[in-house]
């Protein structure tokens, strides 16, 4: 089973465009991360607040509705954020054009 | 007496023991006088009475006021420095093996493996989105602004009444060089009343619509005045007897010049032109009597020339003038000299030539145009081998070589078609003038701009002048005024709005393929026709004579057909090639 985590991770972040992604749990540590320690870091700490924001946001407007993931589409990136119950999964990706 | 007072809610008495139990037995006591305190009259004097009396008296719910002070939260304000937050207090953070344990822990955890497959799935679909298509480009900023939509329009801006009686307008005519003076020409044909009325004509300066600039008095009703293009002071004028007269505006009302009687035609004159010439001003002009005369200015005793409308079928017949056609319309282009058209009466269209020696040679076009007289006839300033016609209901756009039908035709308009002209472009910047414009007047009073380039099977714009018949129409050599003559005498002055006026660098380009186009159709149609029509006299006669004429009509259609598979060829290469 964590094998099958693994890969499915290692595949994600060998698709075309992808610059790096990071696992990060309810505690703001970055579990996984294909990218440099401190750049997870910044990622999950700044990442985690807005993603809190965003749940919060979308069920107050809608208490049945529920956030499935966010996009913050940047100049030169893209950030993809999909949170779940006690982790998210943040990737970062270059679109190609 | 104390111990009362001091506890109300209770009552103390003794009791012997052996009474208790028994009923206890009320009695009624009376009111019992405690004190009394009689008032003192002696102490009066040491009160005054007061009045009025303020007092305050508030009926509300009694409310009572409680202050309680609950426990306090404890604030502090500080900064904090994250550099790494979440660890467990007992891993240290920077000792590289002990977060790598704890994170291989979570790892390990059932539902970090379940969140992880669970959002792998719809981040690979975002993913392949991203890739797939750039969703947040804005699009179609690249390409060109689309140019405005157009709005033509046409609106009558001065209106001439003629003073006094009210007979139709007959004729107009600008004046030369694009001068503000409009000549217009009345006269009521009416053969019952007898012509007592002074029979007048005016002159025009658009600015003043309130009186004409000059009153022309000829002898008997003018049908037609034009302007000479070479001289701005004179005109020319047919009249209803059949004379023709010269008139010079500096010198008055009064014709100048008069042609007598016998020389003159034997019908009333319907159209004079002026031509070409050296000392400009020579002129010809036509009738209903089939006769066209050229007439020299200087001596309108007798024509130069005449010409009898009569198509003879072989080179030696001669004409002969009761078999004439009687001439409606009249066509002369400048930069042809020595050719003319004619309309006719009976809807047919004769090319002339005067340079022609015999009868044959005089007369050698003729075109079947349409079902009633010709009432207008010009060619196109800058395509002279096209020609605008406008008569019964239709008007229509022929080609010099096909002789069969017009190239372009409008449909059959519920009104009769009175006028019709070109857009004139005789000014200096030729190159912004439309060229594919022609303008038709109806007898509903409306006037129409069709323009070839945009619309061929309605008109650009029609508005409504007025609600008698339009009977005339001249434009002005601008290409933005036109003068519109009816029949209660009124000359309508009408602005086109300025998309009409101007045309595109690509329009002489794009007309020549139309007209060529349509030439080509007309053309491999008549052959077709030809073809038929031999293959019907053969099959009568069972005699093939010979056909010089289907060999060159083939050509036109193999040609046409060359083109079309050609074409075809090109886009099928095209799409294969793409793909």
């Amino acid at each position: 089973m964590a094998n099958e985590a693994e890969e499915t991770v290692k595949k994600l972040a060998a698709l075309r465009g992808v610059v790096g992604l990071v696992i990060v749990n309810g505690e703001g540590i970055p579990v996984k991360s294909t990218l440099d320690n401190h750049i997870s870091v910044q990622y999950a700490g700044l990442m985690s607040a807005l993603v809190q924001k965003a749940k919060s946001v979308v069920r107050d407007l809608d208490p049945t509705n529920a956030l499935t993931f966010l996009r913050i589409r940047s100049k030169k990136s893209e950030i993809i954020v999909a949170p779940d119950q006690d982790f998210i999964m943040i990737v970062v990706q270059d679109p190609a054009e | 007496m104390e111990k009362q007072e001091k506890t109300d809610v209770t009552y103390e008495y003794s009791m012997r023991r052996r009474q208790f139990g028994k009923q206890t037995f009320f009695s009624d006591q009376g009111p019992e006088l405690c004190v009394s305190i009689a008032s003192n009259p002696a102490m009066y004097p040491n009160y005054i009475l007061r009045n009025p009396v303020d007092v305050e008296i508030q009926n509300t719910g009694t409310m009572s006021e409680h202050y309680v002070n609950s426990v306090r939260v404890e604030y502090t304000s500080s900064g904090v420095n994250h550099v790494e937050g979440g660890w467990p207090k007992d891993i240290n953070m920077n000792d590289p093996e002990a977060t790598q344990r704890y994170r291989r822990k979570i790892e390990k955890d059932d539902s970090y493996i379940h969140a992880v497959m669970h959002l792998a799935h719809s981040m690979e679909h975002n993913i392949l989105q991203n890739n797939a298509i750039d969703m947040y480009q804005t699009y179609y900023s690249e390409l060109p602004d689309l140019p405005p939509v157009e709005r033509s329009s046409c609106h009558t801006v001065n209106v001439y009444r003629e003073p006094g009686a009210r007979r139709p307008v007959r004729a107009l005519s600008w004046q030369a060089d694009g001068g503000a003076r409009l000549a217009a020409a009345h006269a009521a044909v009416d053969l019952r009343t007898p012509a007592r009325a002074p029979q007048h004509s005016y002159i025009w300066d658009i600015e003043n619509a309130n009186a004409p600039e000059l009153i022309l008095k000829p002898p008997h009703p003018l049908l037609d005045l034009q302007y000479n293009p070479r001289d701005q002071h004179t005109l020319v004028g047919g009249f209803l007897s059949g004379q023709v007269g010269w008139w010079d505006t500096r010198r008055g009302g009064e014709p100048v010049a008069l042609c007598p009687p016998h020389a003159a035609h034997r019908e009333l004159v319907r159209n004079v032109l002026f031509i070409n010439s050296k000392t400009g001003a020579e002129f010809f002009s036509s009738s209903p009597d089939g006769v066209i005369k050229w007439w020299d200015a200087r001596n309108l005793n007798e024509p130069t020339d005449t010409m009898i409308i009569d198509i003879v079928k072989t080179p030696t017949d001669t004409q002969n003038i009761a078999n004439a056609y009687g001439v409606s319309a009249l066509e002369y282009e400048p930069t042809i000299p020595t050719r003319f058209m004619v309309g006719t009466e009976s809807g047919l269209i004769i090319g002339g030539n005067r340079k022609g020696k015999t009868a044959f040679e005089k007369l050698p076009t003729k075109y079947e145009a349409h079902l009633g007289p010709v009432y207008a006839l010009q060619r196109n300033p800058t395509f002279l081998k096209n020609f605008l016609t406008v008569g019964d209901w239709t008007a229509r756009v022929w080609s010099e070589d096909c002789r069969e039908s017009s190239i372009i035709w409008t449909y059959s308009h519920q009104t009769k078609l009175t006028d019709g002209a070109w857009n004139p472009m005789r000014l200096w910047n030729i190159y912004y003038l439309k060229f594919s414009l022609f303008l038709v007047t109806q007898w509903d009073g409306c006037l129409s701009c069709w323009d070839l380039l945009r619309r061929q099977n309605a008109p650009l714009v029609t508005a409504q002048l007025c609600d008698e018949p339009l009977l005339r129409l001249r434009p002005h050599e601008t290409g933005v005024l036109v003068a519109c003559g009816s029949s209660k005498g009124t000359v309508y002055l009408a602005e086109l709005s300025q998309n009409l006026g101007t045309a595109d660098k690509n329009d002489k380009q794009l007309l020549t393929h139309i007209l060529e186009r349509e030439n080509k159709r007309e053309r491999i149609l008549e052959a077709r026709m030809r073809e038929l029509r031999l293959k019907m006299r053969q099959e009568r006669d069972a005699a093939p004579p010979a056909e010089p004429d289907s060999a060159h009509a083939d050509s036109d259609l193999a040609e046409a057909t060359a083109e079309y598979t050609q074409a075809v060829d090109e886009q099928l290469n095209n799409y294969s090639n793409s793909t």
